[in-house]
């Protein structure tokens, strides 16, 4: 057998949608489990009071590139068939940018929002309501920004072949940063709690 | 705005009567144990279908289909809308981002009603009022919502998938939320804390 399944054809698009609710029921259930249905915990990582999203994000992250660089090194994953964004640099950044400034102000992103939803937060109601109203925005602007959107194209490009380092090498770095991160964000919390007496969901 | 808040809670009520029985909420789980469980999930899409999670697609796709079905010309003569349309041999809506989003949504609803965490609620800080919460979760939903089309993706499309492929505009996506988060949460401090 051989992955990504799908690539490989052992199942048509039909089958894939039921794939797709399983895997999002999932997804759904972590990020619930995460406390990630609740803007007062999300918005608490930019204040350094609860780095939960700091760790849930890392650890996923670790997890799952660990999982897919020991798949491909084994030769069950081809990782040129598993699906890559291309890189536009400034648009991204941008784009990022915009959406770190709506995490804070509006306290959800789109996949939080969703569990917020399904678990009664009329805040994100409205937050949902507000994001069908930016993407009609950005749609309706669409054929003005068209340039800028298409700029700074590079392809697909990874952090290895970007840096001219191994995969490998790469991966033991980011699993590094995030053990690092993972320290200065329990101490960080510590002296956050100890400043302010209040516990830590 | 004011009766947009009184008709949203208003909804909410009816479902109080039936709350006879208050049962505590559970505690969330260790956030290193969940980030494992959802690096697992996001692994299971790459090995079964090649591709990761993401959440801004599914609604990007509604927003097209619902342009298309009420000014379908144009729709046709935009770039952004037809590329969610599709060229009509396929229904768009027929969508593993539109189904994988059904999932987090019960998903959702089914983890958060087994520990007793489904309540109607407003989530903000002590000093700013509902009204203003709802002004700036609007605000915020329309700033992310830009943001995540103009950056192809959001935080589970870029930075939590892409990040896990090591992808390199996903990266600096990522670091530039937290940019973005980090500058902007001073002045954000009365909704919140």
């Amino acid at each position: 057998m051989n992955a990504p399944f799908f690539k490989f054809e052992y199942f048509n698009s039909e089958v894939s949608l039921i794939i797709a609710f399983i895997i999002g029921i999932a997804f759904g259930i972590a990020l619930e489990k995460g406390g990630f249905g609740r803007a007062t915990i999300l918005s608490a990582q930019f204040y350094f009071t609860n780095m939960r999203v700091l760790k849930v994000m890392f650890t996923a992250i670790v997890t799952a590139m660990l999982g897919l660089y020991f798949l491909s090194v084994f030769g069950f994953v081809d990782l040129s068939l598993v699906y890559l964004t291309q890189t536009n640099l400034l648009p991204m950044a941008v784009g990022g940018l915009i959406a770190g400034l709506g995490f804070i102000i509006g306290g959800y992103c789109p996949g939080t929002s969703m569990v917020a939803v399904a678990t009664g937060k009329l805040d994100a109601m409205v937050f949902v309501s507000g994001m069908i109203f930016g993407i009609l925005v950005f749609g309706e602007m669409f054929p003005g920004i068209e340039n800028f959107f298409n700029s700074g194209y590079m392809g697909n490009v990874t952090l290895p072949s970007y840096f001219n380092l191994s995969y490998g090498l790469v991966v033991f770095l980011v699993v590094l940063m995030a053990v690092g991160a993972f320290t200065a964000a329990e101490w960080g919390e510590k002296k956050m709690a100890a400043k302010s007496g209040k516990e830590i969901l | 705005m004011t009766s947009i808040t009184k008709m949203i809670t208003h909804a909410f009520e009816k479902e109080e009567g039936h709350e006879h029985v208050h049962r505590e909420a559970k505690p969330y789980s260790n956030p290193y144990l969940v980030g494992i469980g959802l690096g697992l999930v996001l692994l299971a899409a790459f090995v079964i279908m090649g591709r990761g999670l993401g959440a801004s697609g599914a609604l990007s796709t509604a927003v097209a289909v619902t342009v298309n079905t009420i000014a379908p010309e144009h729709a046709a003569g935009n770039n952004f809308y037809s590329e969610y349309i599709g060229d009509g041999s396929t229904n768009p809506l027929m969508d593993w981002l539109i189904f994988q989003t059904l999932g987090v949504l019960v998903g959702g609803f089914l983890s958060g009603t087994i520990s007793h965490r489904v309540k109607k609620g407003i989530e903000k800080g002590p000093r700013i009022s509902t009204k203003m919460r709802f002004a700036y979760a609007f605000i915020g939903g329309g700033l992310l919502g830009y943001g995540a089309k103009l950056a192809r993706g959001c935080m589970s499309g870029q930075a939590l998938s892409g990040g896990a492929v090591l992808n390199l505009g996903s990266w600096v996506f990522m670091m530039m939320v937290f940019v973005g988060g980090y500058a902007a949460a001073y002045f954000m401090r009365r909704q919140w804390t």
